[in-house]
């Protein structure tokens, strides 16, 4: 385990989570959550985990992405508050 | 409403030529679940995943006929059957719930006849993921696009 890919990998997850929250156009925080989740899935990939990175990458960064574009073209794309 | 926003010859041309590559990983994924990373329920999403990217892209009329949703639900059905069956044939020859080793299957015996049978189940679960999650996507849009 190297722990300088640890620190950067966690660098990078904290700053899109961050990203993920804190935008208001809804369509780029849903590319921020799945960034988010394909940080996370190189995270257990790099702690050995191989079998749980496969399942983050594909449910995280694929299906939930659709999902959630769906459901903003079914409302719409910017926040209010 | 996404047919009308997406028409581009990029988007298009580049999401053809992705989805046999993603469908033929997440066979290979399937495939190779039972010794290496990936299973059935990865490999079922990566499936699904490319019959989603079809229907963004294509629009509701073409994508629904390059693949119903009365086949999605047929698939999930079958998966589940196929599951259901390897579960439950083993019991009636002797065995418990899930026990390949009991599978009636001719001229396969001990150790082939227990890689033979996870990879049934794998197979299983693969269809059932797929057709499930196609089916939800097409219960989540509806009739509004």
């Amino acid at each position: 385990m190297i722990w300088q890919i640890d620190f950067w990998l966690l660098v990078i997850l904290i700053v899109a989570a961050v990203t993920a929250l804190s935008l208001h156009d809804l369509l780029g925080a849903v590319a921020a959550l799945a960034a988010y989740s394909f940080f996370v899935a190189l995270l257990f990939a790099q702690m050995g985990a191989i079998d749980v990175a496969f399942v983050e990458a594909t449910l995280g960064a694929g299906i939930t992405g659709v999902l959630f574009i769906i459901a903003l073209f079914l409302t719409k794309r910017r926040t209010e508050d | 409403m996404i047919r009308q926003r997406y028409q581009s010859i990029i988007i298009q041309s580049i999401c053809s030529l992705l989805i046999p590559f993603i469908q033929l990983f997440a066979i290979y994924v399937i495939l190779h679940g039972h010794y290496g990373p990936g299973g059935g329920f990865q490999g079922g999403v990566l499936l699904a995943v490319s019959v989603l990217l079809q229907r963004l892209y294509l629009g509701k009329e073409v994508a629904y006929q390059k693949f119903p949703p009365k086949l999605a639900l047929a698939l999930g059905a079958v998966g589940m059957l196929i599951f259901g069956l390897a579960g439950i044939v083993p019991m009636a020859f002797g065995g418990s719930f899930l026990d390949y080793a009991y599978l009636p299957l001719p001229g396969v015996s001990g150790a082939e006849l227990r890689y033979l049978g996870i990879l049934i189940v794998e197979l299983g679960i693969g269809l059932a993921v797929f057709g499930t999650l196609v089916l939800i996507f097409d219960n989540f849009i509806g009739g509004r696009w």
